[in-house]
């Protein structure tokens, strides 16, 4: 999408580096004249914000973990130290603790905008099959994370997950083993954790490069669909969408507030504030609310090994849906069926989070076994079937026709 | 035809709103065994919450002569008495309750030794470990560090969402106090296991801990009601207080966290609508 770099620093310092490294005109032409659709609504907002919760999470992250110790004996005591004794320590973990779940929750909306305006569609396949991967390395890190705390959720979460790899027949057992690199959730596991929840969110950093180097040759997809065709569909990145960017990400920022600062346990679960004992089961064993919706579709299965791959079938299913979708209308405004389909699904995902509280029985394992089936069939029935079936409505000739158009 | 099909689409999303929300009131209110803990009106609940002084040291005295019998509380040290946000003792008065107990040391030559405590020390376990601890009443007493965050009951649907905008935090503190106060003899129907104690907050009623608290117990000094109400209510906001020592700071902050936050979006909103009005 981007020439050849404008970039002309006046500084002769500048003018110097930028000879022999020319970061600047890489910064310029990416961030400052790089064109993005004039008709981008707030939903595009949380691309940006997700960059900074990543930022957020790892610079909370590093000083955490300046201050953690990964023993099992020392892991519940140390966080509790850093909420009492390190110096606004409080503040800092209630950042990180509920600034995975802003995280997530900002994943779930930019991941949903994305479905519903065709983000997936070709030429951005490549884009969205790495924030599948981006989201998938998320999920295991906001896991990791979770058992650091060493609390009584935290453990039976560990020893609950885990387990679901003993359902792989033959060498399930093995696997769950090496993975807790003992015959029980331990000190290993917790130190095995522990590194990995340090790596893993540079590798996400990693992916997110990519993930952003994929859109700008792309270009930004837009509630129109369609691609800009000439200068007048286009506004400049800076200031366009980098002040839509920041006031987007300043009203984030007034929920994360709230969460922090005044309903900071909102989100935990209050076992977790019990130390990890690995004789008493506690009566319940939630996972983190992020995380429930395929809590459900694992439990709605009775048979282990079925349900531990719709589990991960639910997820994997996600790097296909630019095959699975067939119209070839990007997006869900010209998309009068898809649109219902598409807010049905959404509910759905809504309904299998509240199912993942409920114990799985009576009414509940029949709602989660009709909800896991609906989140499946969009895909598999509905989406291949729309492409066929569905009138789609005209789409503009131009994103300056859609937004101006309307108005006139 | 396409705008039938629309309508017809609808119908069905209709009908299948319906259905769910037919389901949710039909279906029973999953067989709520145990109350839930009346609401107490805490002095740190709400956003400019803070705690009461004069209640902390009053349920400190509580914990000292009742609770630490058997509880531990081994995240605080006494120190932390003195704290900023808390029972607003001074250092002296800190390190006088510490020189008050004694601690279990290791002298210069390495033998076993008892000496005053510092406000350094952490609050003595009365247990030498689980196992010694679990002997009296079978179960092994809570560690109280934590114990107000990590108690709670279910709210249940809608109440948890309001909750969220209403910051009601403190179901931990509610629990504790109705706990405290909710030993009673059990109903005729209720067959209550041997050594067991009938409670009627607590999950299944049966609870290992024998009633704590009589009434005028513990001497007030400052003309609180000494009844197991006020006990209760005392201990449980000590309890908060040494679960969430910060909780007076964190609320500080975050009033001029929201202060500066309001003024960054509107200053940015109106930018936005400066800059974005050469486009439209």
């Amino acid at each position: 999408m981007s020439g050849p770099s404008i970039y002309q620093p006046t500084n002769r310092a500048m003018q110097w580096f930028e000879k022999r490294l020319p970061i600047g005109g890489l910064v310029h032409s990416s961030f400052v004249v790089y064109p993005v659709p004039r008709n981008l609504n707030y939903w595009w907002t949380f691309g940006g914000i997700l960059s900074f919760m990543l930022g957020v999470q790892i610079i909370t992250g590093i000083v955490l973990a300046m201050h953690y110790t990964p023993h099992v004996d020392l892991a519940f005591k140390s966080v509790e130290m850093i909420m009492r004794d390190v110096n606004y320590g409080w503040l800092l973990r209630y950042l990180h603790a509920n600034g995975a779940a802003m995280f997530f929750l900002a994943v779930y909306i930019h991941m949903f905008r994305g479905m519903y305006y065709g983000s997936y569609k070709e030429p951005r396949e490549v884009l969205w099959i790495l924030g599948v991967i981006i989201y998938l390395l998320m999920m295991a890190t906001g896991f990791m994370g979770y058992v650091l705390v060493w609390g009584q959720m935290s453990f039976w979460a560990a020893t609950v997950i885990t387990n679901l790899f003993s359902a792989i027949p033959g060498v399930g057992d093995s696997i769950v083993t090496w993975l807790w690199g003992g015959y029980a959730v331990g000190n290993p596991t917790l130190n095995r954790f522990y590194s990995l929840h340090y790596l893993l969110p540079f590798v996400i950093a990693g992916v997110v490069v990519l993930h952003v180097w994929a859109l700008h040759v792309a270009g930004q997809n837009n509630p129109a669909g369609i691609d800009p065709k000439s200068d007048k569909d286009t506004v400049a990145f800076t200031p366009y969408a980098t002040i839509k960017d920041a006031f987007g990400l300043a009203c984030f920022m007034i929920l994360f507030a709230w969460l922090v600062f005044y309903i900071p346990n909102y989100l935990v679960h209050a076992d977790n504030y019990i130390p990890a004992n690995p004789a008493v089961t506690p009566p319940e064993i939630v996972p983190e609310w992020y995380y429930l919706p395929f809590y459900a579709i694992l439990r709605s299965i009775p048979n282990k090994l079925l349900g531990v791959c719709a589990l991960f079938g639910s997820i994997g299913i996600l790097a296909f849906l630019p095959w699975l979708d067939t119209s070839p209308v990007k997006s869900g405004r010209y998309r009068p069926i898809f649109r219902q389909f598409f807010w049905l699904f959404v509910i759905a995902c809504i309904g299998l989070g509240w199912l993942g509280t409920k114990q799985p029985e009576g009414i509940y394992v029949i709602l989660a076994r009709i909800l896991t089936f609906y989140y499946f069939a969009f895909f598999i029935i509905m989406l291949p079937l729309l492409g066929i079936f569905e009138k789609t409505r005209p789409v503009p000739n131009s994103i300056s026709e859609s937004v101006l158009g309307g108005k006139a | 035809m396409a705008k039938n099909k629309n309508l017809n689409m609808q119908r069905i999303l209709i009908a299948l709103a319906l259905t769910g929300s037919l389901a949710a009131l039909v279906m029973p209110a999953s067989a709520e065994e145990q109350p839930s803990p009346p609401r107490v009106k805490w002095s740190f609940a709400g956003p400019f919450g803070k705690y009461d002084e004069a209640q902390l040291q009053r349920g400190f005295k509580i914990y000292k002569e009742v609770c630490s019998n058997c509880h531990s509380m081994e995240m605080l040290t006494f120190g932390n008495l003195a704290d900023a946000g808390g029972p607003g003792y001074s250092e002296a008065q800190a390190e006088a309750v510490a020189a008050d107990y004694k601690i279990k040391d290791l002298d210069d030559k390495g033998q076993p030794t008892e000496r005053a405590g510092r406000a350094a020390d952490h609050f003595p376990t009365p247990f030498a470990n689980t196992a010694a601890a679990a002997a009296t009443y079978g179960v092994a007493p809570p560690d109280m560090s934590t114990l107000a965050k990590a108690r709670s009951y279910s709210r249940g649907f809608p109440w948890f969402v309001f909750d969220a905008f209403t910051q009601y935090q403190e179901q931990g503190p509610d629990y504790i106090a109705a706990y405290i106060s909710g030993y009673k003899d059990p109903p005729k129907d209720f067959k209550l296991p041997e050594g067991g104690h009938y409670n009627e907050y607590f999950p299944g009623h049966n609870t290992a801990m024998p009633q704590p608290l009589q009434d005028g117990q513990v001497t007030y000094d400052d003309g609180a009601p000494q009844t197991i109400a006020q006990y209760s209510k005392d201990v449980a906001a000590f309890l908060m207080w040494a679960a969430e020592p910060r909780l007076v700071q964190r609320k500080r902050l975050g009033f001029q966290v929201f202060i500066f936050l309001i003024v960054l979006t509107g200053l940015l909103y109106f930018t936005k609508k400066k800059v974005w009005s050469a486009v439209y």
